[in-house]
């Protein structure tokens, strides 16, 4: 019987033969990442073992990214206690205005084919773009990995994701996202695996695949897997003879295929409430809106500028909606300032904040007021995460920036040419 | 070693399906460690009366996917200073699932005992049996217990006891995870 991705990665690191879904096995970590939302207790817990040093600090990074500049007084003490932490063990610390942890990691090039990579982070899933096994964490588990350079998992079961066709006119990656998540629902993939596949990703960037992969966690899994291809090897500057590459046995086994086409998708919006409450955007088209955000690991790359300011060039933001954009990193920035996107996105009424998770949690950075409504291209939309009594809907570039401009919620489509169904 | 850290008696407060690490604390109380405010921050998200209701050795029983969401570990710590001393649910999110254990908190999967009770019913398990008794319903049931290690985790109050323990006996000055 052959072996899955996920499942070879495993048995290649911990010396097994084989490994089987369910069984419990302790692995070696290659990279470990924590934020500073979750440094303050794993730094905590660890100082309670005896005599603890940090097994390999070469291996770890803390990513200032929650409250990035921090954002408040109590924000700001951690931030320094992470710094004097990392001094200390001979950590590395990306301070903050660097960007989301995720999309930093990616952009360093340090999630690597093969490698098992662990972050406080649910996202951390992410980074399995780059043909890693890359798992989220909580705070005292990060403290017993600093500790031992080890975990222990159960081994998941693998679902194969098959995605082919290709976008059509005004759909983007994220509409994709939220497909996928709409199919399979907040728990279907509980403690499982994805393994994708398909003609589709050759014909979207790095950025766009880790957008969709980042999104995965919202249906529980432990882990997703994009495959890695010359497209993904040229963005690590390598060759497939100087990585890990693992791919899939022909007779692998799956606990389920599921194939997606998708040039018969069109944009989808997720309802407030959860990011698998995926819909067509026709029956929420009209709702009105107080903010549109370009915002999150999963939402402000480069494209995403790029889509809002296709929409924006020549056109204003509505007078009754604020146009909230946080960059992931600072590349970004720095990208759509040399082509001018900056300056088409700000002329146009938006405003930029510094690159950090900040609207995406909530964390004092474009806030909902009680009963306000907004559609972001952020990565959740539960109850009251930008705010208590705020209201959130979720989409592609396109569609917050069109939604941007009418105030209410809009088919981008209409602002993109080529008409809606040419 | 003493058993009757597996044992536990309390009444349960029922909630529904995919309650979210963001409705058990709120991502604005996040830069908060002080136990006494992430307690009185609990299940705000869902439950403004939560806080008022919960009493020290409760049960919080849950439906499918709890702690759904963030991996924030401060939502299981926020239940346990609030005195939520077992988790049972129909599912769990895995990090969520992993985070109770590690902070000494059983997460006990058991479907049919959520089906059948109702909102602060007395109940009591024991972890080692991997049984649990609706005393208000006098019904019994029967979960899958956890591994050996998680329960040691149980036992000694989280991961990190446990780590100080597994140091402690070992001969060598490195700390691994036995499992
Ligand atoms: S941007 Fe949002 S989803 Fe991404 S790591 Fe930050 S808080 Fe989490």
């Amino acid at each position: 019987m052959g072996m899955t991705i996920t499942e070879k990665i495993l048995s290649r690191k911990t010396g097994m033969a084989m490994v089987k879904p369910w069984q419990i096995i302790e692995v070696p970590i290659d990279v470990a990442y924590i934020h500073d939302n979750n440094a303050p207790i794993a730094i905590q817990q660890f100082a309670k073992l005896t005599n603890a040093k940090v097994w390999n600090p070469e291996k770890v990074y803390f990513i200032l990214d929650h409250h990035s500049p921090s954002t408040t007084f109590r924000a700001a003490i951690h931030h320094r206690n992470i710094r004097e932490f990392s001094k200390q063990y001979g950590c590395r610390v990306i301070d903050v205005g660097r960007g989301v942890s995720h999309t930093v990691m990616a952009e360093m090039g340090i999630p690597r084919p093969g490698k098992i990579i662990v972050g406080t982070d649910s996202h951390t899933v992410g980074v399995g773009t780059f043909g890693c096994l890359a798992t989220g964490i909580g705070s005292t588990e990060m403290a017993a990995v600093l500790a031992t350079g080890k975990i222990w998992m159960r081994v998941p079961e693998t679902v194969k994701v098959i995605l082919d066709g290709q976008l059509s006119h005004g759909v983007c990656a994220k509409d994709v996202a939220l497909l996928i998540l709409k199919h399979f629902g907040p728990s279907m993939l509980n403690y499982m695996a994805i393994e994708f596949e398909g003609s589709f990703l050759d014909t979207i960037t790095i950025e766009e695949r880790m957008a969709i992969n980042i999104m995965c966690l919202e249906m529980g899994v432990k882990n997703a897997i994009m495959p890695v291809d010359e497209k993904l090897l040229s963005k690590l500057n390598s060759t497939a003879m100087n990585e890990e590459i693992v791919t899939a046995d022909q007779d692998a086994v799956y606990a389920s295929r599921v194939q997606f086409d998708i040039s018969i998708l069109e944009p989808m919006v997720a309802t407030p409430g959860m990011p698998t409450n995926g819909t067509d955007i026709k029956s929420v088209e009209g709702t009105k809106i107080n903010q549109s955000t370009l915002g999150s690991c999963a939402g402000a790359y480069y494209h995403d500028l790029e889509q809002a300011a296709e929409i924006l060039k020549g056109r204003k933001v509505n007078p009754d909606v604020r146009f909230v954009i946080v960059p992931n990193t600072s590349k970004v920035i720095e990208k759509a300032m040399q082509t001018g996107v900056a300056y088409t996105l700000i002329e146009s009424g938006a405003v930029i904040s510094s690159p950090s998770c900040g609207t995406c949690g909530g964390y004092e950075v474009g806030c909902l007021a009680p009963g306000e409504v907004c559609i972001s291209t952020t990565t959740r939309n539960m109850d009251g995460r930008m705010g208590p009594g705020g209201r959130i809907y979720l989409a592609s570039a396109y569609t917050v920036a069109a939604s941007a401009v009418t105030g209410y919620i809009t088919d981008p489509r209409e602002f993109l040419g080529g008409g809606i169904h040419e | 070693m003493n058993n009757d850290s597996l044992y536990f008696s309390g009444k349960a407060l029922k909630y529904g399906d995919d309650i979210s690490t963001d409705h058990i604390l709120p991502s604005r109380y996040m830069t908060e460690i002080e136990p006494q405010e992430l307690a009185k921050h609990c299940m705000s998200g869902i439950d403004a009366r939560f806080s008022s209701k919960v009493k020290e050795g409760d049960f919080l029983a849950a439906g499918e996917n709890i702690g759904y969401g963030s991996s924030r570990e401060q939502a299981p710590q926020a239940l346990k200073n609030a005195g939520i001393r077992v988790i049972i649910a129909k599912s769990f999110a895995r990090i969520f699932y992993r985070n109770c254990f590690n902070i000494g908190i059983p997460a006990v999967v058991c479907p049919n005992f959520i089906t059948e009770l109702n909102d602060e019913d007395m109940c009591t398990i024991n972890l080692e049996a991997g049984s649990i008794y609706n005393e208000t319903k006098d019904k019994y049931y029967n979960f899958a217990k956890p591994p050996d290690f998680m329960l040691e985790y149980i036992r000694l109050g989280g991961l990190i006891p446990y780590l100080e323990m597994q140091s402690n006996q070992s001969d060598r000055d490195s700390i691994e995870i036995k499992i």
